[in-house]
């Protein structure tokens, strides 16, 4: 447990001194997500059509652009080393990892949603689905990612190769995140979608850690 | 076990040169004799018309993406849990063979699908899940042949194809119920186990003669994945002697 | 050649009978030639640099194959 928070904060602190990668990020989904209504056009009715699967995509997205980032520091100063050898277990890295992953690249997008829900004309009653639903999916995109951010370590063109790796297994969370939304703006209940979410985020808990640290293990061999 | 005996690479080299000839031949003949049934003795669709004989190659095609990537994650698991050293060259041999049988299945789903559906393409649920698969498999051999050390990529595909075959189900039943919630009304589906013998017949010969096809090939695929493993191996000693 | 003609047109749609069955089997054909030719290239390599070996001494070529199955063992 003191391992897990020595490297929660450490990667915190890490990421608030260099500052600008959340923000990066953020900037990354809200510009994104403005290119639609220029490539589809300004309707407001076709824009709240779309505006769920739109903010969805371009969120998994930012996760994944943010990703690649999540060991490659530590691996490259040796850190992670120190780490898979220190008495604490590596999960416990890996886990806290994560969380701050999370926490700097996830977070940001929940709070920024809002306002793209704005921009897009997402209907009112969609938006308190679209943040849960964004609060349950994101962290399972992290922990899938990080399973493929661990894979890809010391590989030739790493980021784009991890985008082709995760997001295939990202199909899941999408349409349930879609799915939610949809059902609060059709006036439907969203529960089932929700738990359907929470199901894959506690799935992606019970395994994508082992994962990770399975993968890590063999790049630092 | 018995797959143990089959660990040794000479052994499996041995075992290759008997097997191959005869999966070979059965992999003709099958083929062969499915495609006469197929396209000569089983009558056309009453629905469907002459377009149902695309089935033949499309639906064993499936079912071949499937087998084979089942194949991959289980040498994958022998390779990580107990280093079996042929677990890896199966896993690695199989994937290009799997990812041409899934593209086989892609095409011929949209060259059925045009006179069928009136589109080349339809969000239909088993298609989708077929080309997710296919990207899988795509994401898997650009892993493979990413890394420098081929040792590296070896391992970090095998745990790869372990967590896209846990995932495979998730998708293809979240894909499943994403469909059906957009599912369009015109979509023809086929009859399910009330097939008739006739087309039956040929369907499952089609299919034996794929699986031969498959077992053919990744015998030929492994033994080249032996040969360059060998290579490796002498070069590193021609260069540190 | 009325019933091979009728054949090949296959009720009209012959023109997406064929092309499944062209596309099917030039994949086939494709994996399996490109497979073949991977195995001669690594075969004749393989013969080439045990050639050497052999000119430089047994020893080596046994140390090669212990090193191989080494190597074996380990991934």
């Amino acid at each position: 447990m003191t391992a897990f928070r020595a490297v929660l904060l450490r990667d915190l602190r890490l990421a608030l001194r260099q500052g600008g990668d959340a923000a990066v990020v953020v900037l990354f989904f809200v510009l994104a997500a403005t290119l639609f209504p220029f490539g589809v056009g300004p309707e407001p009715n076709l824009l709240a059509r779309i505006a769920s699967g739109v903010i969805w995509v371009t969120a998994l997205l930012s996760v994944m652009l943010a990703l690649d980032r999540l060991f490659l520091a530590d691996h490259e100063d040796g850190s992670l080393e120190a780490l898979a050898t220190a008495p604490a277990p590596l999960l416990a890295a890996v886990l806290a990892k994560c969380l701050a992953q999370w926490l700097l690249a996830g977070v940001p997008l929940i709070v920024a949603a809002p306002l793209l829900a704005l921009f897009l004309q997402l209907p009112a009653e969609g938006l308190p689905a679209l943040l849960a639903a964004l609060t349950l999916g994101t962290p399972t995109l992290v922990l899938v990612g990080a399973v493929g951010a661990a894979l890809v370590l010391g590989a030739r063109r790493g980021g784009v190769l991890l985008a082709l790796l995760v997001l295939p297994l990202a199909v899941p969370v999408l349409i349930f995140g879609v799915a939610a939304v949809d059902a609060a703006v059709a006036g439907l209940p969203t529960r089932p979608h929700l738990l359907v979410l929470g199901a894959l985020l506690l799935a992606a808990l019970a395994t994508a850690p082992f994962a990770a640290t399975a993968a890590l293990r063999q790049a630092i061999e | 076990m018995a797959l143990h005996r089959f660990a040794n690479p000479a052994r499996f080299l041995r075992f290759s040169a008997v097997a191959l000839p005869w999966f070979s031949v059965a992999a003709v003949a099958c083929i062969a004799a499915g495609l006469v049934l197929g396209l000569v003795v089983s009558p056309a669709d009453y629905q469907q018309g002459e377009t149902v004989r695309i089935m033949y190659v499309h639906v064993p095609a499936a079912w071949m993406a499937l087998m084979v990537y089942t194949v991959m994650a289980g040498g994958s698991v022998s390779a990580l849990v107990w280093k079996h050293p042929l677990g890896d060259l199966v896993a690695r041999a199989a994937a290009p063979i799997g990812a041409g049988f899934t593209l086989i299945c892609l095409v011929t789903g949209a060259l059925w699908g045009k006179p069928m559906w009136g589109a080349w393409w339809v969000w239909d649920a088993r298609l989708t899940s077929v080309l997710v698969l296919f990207f899988l498999y795509l994401g898997y051999m650009a892993l493979q042949n990413a890394f420098d050390d081929p040792t590296r990529g070896e391992k970090a595909a095998a745990l790869l194809a372990i967590v896209g075959f846990v995932n495979v189900p998730i998708i293809k039943w979240s894909v499943d119920w994403w469909n059906t919630l957009h599912q369009p009304a015109s979509v023809a589906r086929l009859a399910g186990p009330s097939i008739h013998a006739s087309m039956l017949v040929p369907l499952l010969l089609m299919g034996a003669g794929f699986t031969f096809y498959f077992a053919a090939v990744l015998l030929l695929r492994v033994r080249a994945e032996i040969a360059a493993r060998r290579i490796r191996a002498l070069r590193l000693v021609a260069m540190e002697g | 050649m009325e019933a091979l003609s009728a054949f090949l047109a296959m009720g009209g749609h012959g023109a997406f009978v064929w092309p499944a069955y062209g596309a099917a089997a030039l994949i086939l054909v494709g994996v399996l030639v490109a497979s073949l030719a991977r195995l001669r290239r690594e075969e004749r390599t393989l013969a080439a640099l045990a050639a050497g070996a052999t000119r430089r001494g047994r020893a080596k070529l046994r140390a090669a194959a212990e090193a191989e199955a080494g190597a074996g063992a380990r991934s």
